[in-house]
């Protein structure tokens, strides 16, 4: 362990723990959170972990606490988390909201369940996909992950702390029961060696600073840290650039939501991260993230050795959504498939940008479980015309 | 560049300087008389928006100046509001401020005081807003005697909304929701607290702003978590339909039925309509806030030889 | 009262007096100021401010005590007063 609390080293570790450990690598030194299956063990890791790194862990008395505390400890200049599952990240909406709004960098990390209401706690699920893009009111942008396996939950909770800090927005690691209970090899680099954003502070002095007054031609404002003699204000009221309510003229509100969501979609491109597999002679591709991605891999091998020139690209941001590529991708391919494990949502996305040029058909999945690898490879061969 | 496009550009440029308030703040500096208190607030947002006969701007004085008496560090005061009238606070007042979500603001407060011990976080909002949509935070905060201070202006009712029940209005008491009268009953806000574990709980009307403001004070710089109650008229929302027309009527009401009793049980003190309003200070105890019973606990497990603390 | 003996530190006695200032655009019209001055030195007055509202007006600026309760009473932040030491001058 080094002297600031963080591991280093090989592990066989929970994809939970994981996601705990990532975050203290990424510098965080807050975590407020509310027991909730399958999302538990990252608050346990926590309450264990963060005393011994100097950081704080407090349990709330539930997720809309857990949400606003992180709110006001990353205020108070500590890099924040909270950790739930999908009834919890329904409670969280509206205070998430508010992180947008007065725009706090802080990481939500949701464990996807199978839902509706409190459905399945203990088994996997993908269906809050479309909440994690507008499941708070009102317009918005916003970034979202998703892992495939631990190691990878590892790597990007701390890449979300990243994005959180560059761009002060909540940042959502939107896992699933699959990778989060799942125990596999996780290798955590020095301390060092990990690469940490901050976010920008003022550099002017206090009479002059504007909460929400960005320098000209960018996106992000500087953030005063509480106690540091800016007394400066924030609202979750529609504002103006001295962080003062301002509802009366209409082009107060047009600039501000303007920019809380061009400083995420006018930065996609370097937002977006997507991997990719036998994409270059691909006539078939497989859309896919999370679990659902990782479960993709077994028939698409398969269909390749039957013949089938199939590929995948993997969404590791779902959220901006990478527009460009699958458009691109349907120019190309003759069909593209979309495994996930709900009734069908990235796939609404997908068929948007595809815009036609490539038939979109979605493997949806329900039950608990992850896909059965023959009705993805079923899903290919037909959308190959194999079947 | 032409001299047309400089003078669009300088154009633009102004246009730009006045949408996000760049110029102009010379001009408050030029109106005629200042208040000493002018510097403890956001001199350009005044005059506020509470109702002629409102209480909160008497409560924010008292604050004001409880504040400045306490020898605080001002630059580390932090005030969080919720929603509401009350909420509005937090945009008045010249410190680092936070108006978060309705019910939420002890929370917030409490993410900042664990993150930063060296801040003074003061919660100052509503009835509404602290013990009715948010009244689970109140009492787990107090329950963990996280070391904050919650100021809450009690009115009885909604006054933003233009005047609904809420978990104080008291029985029998007509509001716009309760046309026939309140069938409820309502929270003793101060007992309340104390049962839940404040360590300071102290309850005056807007009238008695000496008092008041010592109370503030002495909240102020209590460790662990500290209440101040501030019984405040709602001419608007809720006092015209109690028969009192104007805030003054209510103040006349506060002066006549104000009783001092800070001997008084506390759990007996609820306000009921038209009776007296039982004032005081009702709890000032000790007990480890939060952060020095986490502190002196981790000690304790690190120093445990064969654990693996540090 | 004339057989009253005259405190010999009477020279040295000082008694607070209050210059009350009114921020007349600020007032709202509330008249907690005037009901509750302990020494009825504020009435209503005639005039009008922009908003509409008829501000307080000293009637009588030698009985202010300067005890504050105006200022605390006010929930518009428009009144003040300054205070000054004045010798008794008579008892």
């Amino acid at each position: 362990m080094s002297s600031l609390g963080a591991l280093q080293g090989e592990f066989f570790m929970l994809g939970d723990d994981a996601c705990a450990e990532g975050a203290l690598s990424a510098g965080c030194r807050f975590f407020a959170g509310y027991p909730i299956t399958p999302a538990t063990e990252i608050a346990q890791r926590m309450a264990y972990r963060m005393p011994q790194a100097n950081g704080v862990y407090v349990q709330m008395e539930d997720e809309l606490a857990s949400m606003n505390a992180i709110l006001g400890a990353s205020w108070a200049g500590a890099k924040a988390m909270t950790a739930t599952s999908g009834p919890g990240f329904s409670l969280m909406m509206e205070n998430l909201g508010l992180g947008i709004m007065m725009e706090t960098p802080c990481v939500v990390v949701n464990v996807q369940r199978g839902g509706p209401s409190t459905g399945l706690p203990t088994l996997v699920g993908q269906g809050d996909m479309m909440q994690a893009r507008w499941g708070s009111h009102g317009p918005y942008s916003i970034i979202a992950l998703a892992p495939t396996s631990p190691q990878d939950l590892f790597d990007l909770t701390i890449h979300a702390f990243n994005l959180a800090e560059e761009y002060r927005v909540p940042v959502l690691v939107m896992t699933d029961a699959e990778v989060g209970h799942m125990t596999e090899k996780v290798v955590i680099p020095p301390y060092d060696e990990i690469e940490r954003a901050e976010r920008k502070r003022p550099t002017v002095p206090p009479e002059a600073y504007q909460p929400y007054l960005c320098e000209p031609g960018e996106w992000v404002p500087a953030m005063a840290k509480a106690g540091t003699g800016y007394r400066f204000h924030t609202t979750g009221l529609t504002h103006d650039e001295r962080g003062y309510p301002s509802t009366a003229d209409e082009r107060v509100h047009a600039r501000l939501v303007q920019r809380l969501v061009d400083k995420i979609e006018q930065n996609r491109d370097r937002i977006v991260r997507t991997e990719s597999m036998y994409l270059d002679d691909a006539e078939v591709a497989v859309v896919s993230y999370g679990i659902a991605a990782r479960t993709a891999l077994w028939p698409i091998q398969m269909a390749r050795e039957q013949g089938i020139k199939v590929g995948l690209l993997r969404l590791v941001t779902v959220w901006p959504f990478p527009d460009q590529m699958i458009r691109e991708l349907a120019r190309h391919v003759r069909s593209i498939v979309v495994p996930e494990l709900n009734m069908g949502q990235i796939v609404l996305e997908v068929e948007r940008c595809a815009a036609g040029q490539a038939s979109v058909t979605c493997v949806p999945h329900a039950g608990g479980g992850i896909h059965k690898p023959l009705d993805v490879l079923q899903a290919i061969r037909r959308a190959a015309g194999w079947e | 560049m032409d001299s047309e496009d400089t003078q669009r550009a300088s154009r633009s440029e102004r246009v730009r300087r006045q949408e996000l308030h760049l110029d102009g703040r010379d001009d408050l500096a030029a109106r005629a008389e200042r208040h000493p208190m002018d510097e403890m607030l956001r001199e350009d947002r005044l005059p506020h928006i509470w109702c002629p006969g409102c209480g909160l701007g008497v409560t924010l004085t008292c604050f004001i100046s409880a504040l400045q008496k306490s020898g605080l560090d001002l630059d580390k005061v932090c005030v969080v509001s919720g929603i509401g009238c009350t909420g509005r606070v937090a945009g008045y007042i010249k410190l680092d401020s936070f108006h978060t979500t309705h019910g939420r603001a002890i929370p917030f407060a409490t993410g900042l005081k664990l993150a930063n011990p060296d801040l003074t976080v003061v919660v100052y909002s509503g009835d509404g807003d602290l013990v009715t949509i948010g009244g689970n935070h109140f009492i787990h905060a107090a329950r963990r005697n996280v070391d904050i201070t919650v100021i809450c202006v009690n009115n009885f009712n909604y006054g933003m909304t233009g005047g609904q029940a809420g978990a104080t209005t008291p029985v029998n008491a007509r509001t716009t929701t309760t046309p026939y009268g309140n069938f409820e009953y309502p929270f003793n806000v101060s007992s309340l607290a104390a049962a839940s574990g404040a360590v300071y709980v102290a309850r005056y009307t807007a009238l008695h702003v000496r008092r008041l403001e010592q109370a503030m004070v002495e909240a102020l710089l209590k460790p662990g978590f500290s209440f101040v109650e501030v019984i405040s008229p709602c001419p608007t929302g809720y006092g015209r339909f109690q028969q009192q027309q104007s805030g003054l009527e209510t103040m006349r009401y506060y002066r006549d039925r104000g009783r001092l009793r800070s001997e008084a049980d506390v759990h007996q003190a609820g306000i009921v309509l038209g009776g007296d309003i039982i004032e005081g200070k009702f709890v000032d105890l000790e007990r480890d806030t939060f952060g020095q019973a986490q502190e002196s606990g981790l000690k304790r497990a690190f120093d445990k030889p064969g654990r693996d603390g540090r | 009262m004339k057989y009253w003996r005259k405190p010999l530190d009477l020279a040295g006695i000082r008694i607070p007096h209050g210059i009350i200032h009114i921020l007349q655009e600020r007032c709202k019209g509330c008249g907690f100021c005037i009901e509750f001055c302990p020494r009825r030195v504020l009435v209503v007055s005639d005039t009008y401010n922009s908003k509409g509202y008829h501000p307080p007006v000293v009637t009588d600026s030698t009985g202010c005590v300067s005890c504050g309760l105006c200022e605390f009473l006010c929930p518009e932040f428009a009144i003040y007063r300054e205070e000054e030491m004045l010798e008794v001058q008579s008892l």
